[in-house]
């Protein structure tokens, strides 16, 4: 846990973003990463054969137009996407960028983009509003998943300062300390994965894409304790790779998520947990 | 003038080129190697005016380097390579054109050996055997004849000889001097040369 214990000394240097305080810290930066602490939760997954997004709806009026697409999960490419937490307006800006990135890279190579390219763009542009400029920075963390052929599916976490780093579970938004704890322990919690042999191929701890969802799900259930976990109220997408070698973007009907939960609730319910 | 010539095999490609550098009625060198390589399994070979041959492939050779450099190690594959350098002949192209006419040739795991023909029009395509310049008249017929899916690196070397030989025995142009180079999962080496590059 990152306790931020500012002195009233902060107030000097915290409303520009090029300055470091005597501490050695950038408040402006810390901020914006704070901004995104009260924003709807996404959970990531990287599993054997796929990777799972799961992200809490935030439903802040009933007047609201149900959404044509989706306000949490983007398409950047073929072979990626992402999950935004944070400001969306900010967040709009920095997928147009990953966009045409991937755009730029597909036309002068006539390939797909590798995904930690992309990602290590969009992070060196967030990077920037960190150093010079005088402009604040993006009050957006995202997690981006994506397949490529140098090392097939990845799952990668940024935030606010530019930092990014690659994850085999993650969560970002509110109450994202609770979720990890949990996926720390349930990780990997497979038949194959119960020994703790070294030697085992670590492919073979990771989850299925099924278990992945069910997991992401659990996950969900506890960071937003206190409101029933339901279709409406989350948003589960998958990536997976398709016969024909390109990969399949699906975010779950609402039928589809429905039986995910229903499971969820019946093995919480059989196993007596908390 | 200069011949340039590209088989692939199972497993991998050869290249050849002429030795050498001329203009007007001077033979300036014989030794010449118009083979670069861009990375550790593809080489381009590059006929033209010497000023846009080591122009062009340096440029290209450079930035693959750096791409590399820079990616932490990520490799552009044959097929991406052989697309930047058509992206950059592109560009290029209604500024101030490279008159160089290139076969590409490199090795992938997935994809095995691969050659690919780009004319200074920028012009892109996938082939099993090629030829640029004069020696195409002479060449490409024994290539078309002699080439065959599943190849050894011996017969395709054979058949750059078979075409070499033609080109000593029909073409006007005196061309004693080839290098012939191979590109397989080992990376690039020289085969053969009429006269060594390094010397003097």
């Amino acid at each position: 846990t990152t306790t931020t214990t500012t002195t009233t000394m902060a107030r000097r240097y915290d409303s520009s973003t090029t300055t470091f305080s005597p501490e050695g810290r950038l408040h402006q930066v810390e901020y914006a990463i704070e901004a995104i602490n009260n924003a709807g939760t996404c959970v990531g997954i990287l599993a054997k054969d796929g990777i799972v997004m799961a992200s809490e709806r935030r439903i802040t009026s009933g007047l609201l137009a149900p959404s044509k697409t989706s306000e949490k999960t983007y398409k950047l490419c073929g072979h990626a996407a992402c999950n935004v937490a944070g400001l969306t307006a900010d967040a709009n800006i920095l997928i147009d960028q990953a966009r045409v990135k991937a755009g730029r890279y597909q036309y002068d190579y006539q390939e797909p983009i590798p995904v930690e390219q992309l990602v290590e763009y969009v992070c060196n542009y967030k990077q920037a509003y960190t150093q010079y400029g005088g402009l604040r920075p993006f009050g957006v963390s995202f997690l981006f998943a994506g397949y490529d052929e140098h090392f097939g599916f990845q799952l990668y976490q940024s935030d606010p300062s530019g930092n990014y780093s690659g994850w085999k579970a993650t969560v970002i938004g509110a109450n994202n300390q609770a979720g990890k704890s949990l996926l720390k322990t349930d990780y990997g919690k497979t038949a194959a994965a119960a020994s703790d042999d070294m030697e085992e191929d670590a492919a073979d701890k990771m989850p299925t894409l099924k278990d992945a969802l069910l997991l992401a799900v659990k996950v969900l259930n506890k960071t937003m304790d206190g409101t029933a976990a339901s279709s409406d109220k989350m948003e589960l997408f998958t990536m997976t790779l398709q016969d024909n070698g390109t990969c399949k973007h699906h975010i779950l009907t609402t039928d589809e998520a429905k039986s995910i939960i229903e499971q969820v609730e019946a093995e919480t319910a059989t196993s007596g947990d908390a | 003038m200069d011949s340039v010539l590209g088989v692939t095999y199972k497993g991998g490609v050869i290249l050849a080129a002429d030795q050498g550098n001329a203009r007007s009625i001077l033979m300036y060198q014989k030794n010449l190697d118009k083979i670069t390589s861009l990375s550790g399994h593809t080489a381009l070979a590059c006929s033209g005016p010497h000023a846009d041959v080591v122009n062009f492939s340096e440029f290209i050779a450079k930035n693959i380097k750096l791409y590399e450099f820079s990616k932490d190690g990520t490799v552009l594959s044959t097929h991406a390579q052989a697309n930047y350098c058509r992206n950059e002949l592109a560009k290029a192209l209604r500024k101030g054109p490279y008159q160089v006419n290139n076969l590409l040739g490199g090795f992938d795991k997935k994809a095995g050996g691969s050659l690919y023909f780009l004319d200074y029009l920028a012009s892109l395509q996938k082939v099993n055997f090629g030829a640029q310049g004069y020696c195409g008249h002479f060449c490409l017929s024994i290539m078309d004849r002699d080439w065959k899916e599943g190849l050894t690196k011996d017969e395709a070397v054979e058949i750059i000889k078979h075409c070499i030989n033609e080109i000593h025995t029909r073409f006007l142009i005196a061309q004693p001097n080839f290098i012939i180079k191979n590109i397989d999962a080992n990376g690039v080496e020289i085969v053969s040369f009429g006269e060594d590059p390094a010397s003097a």
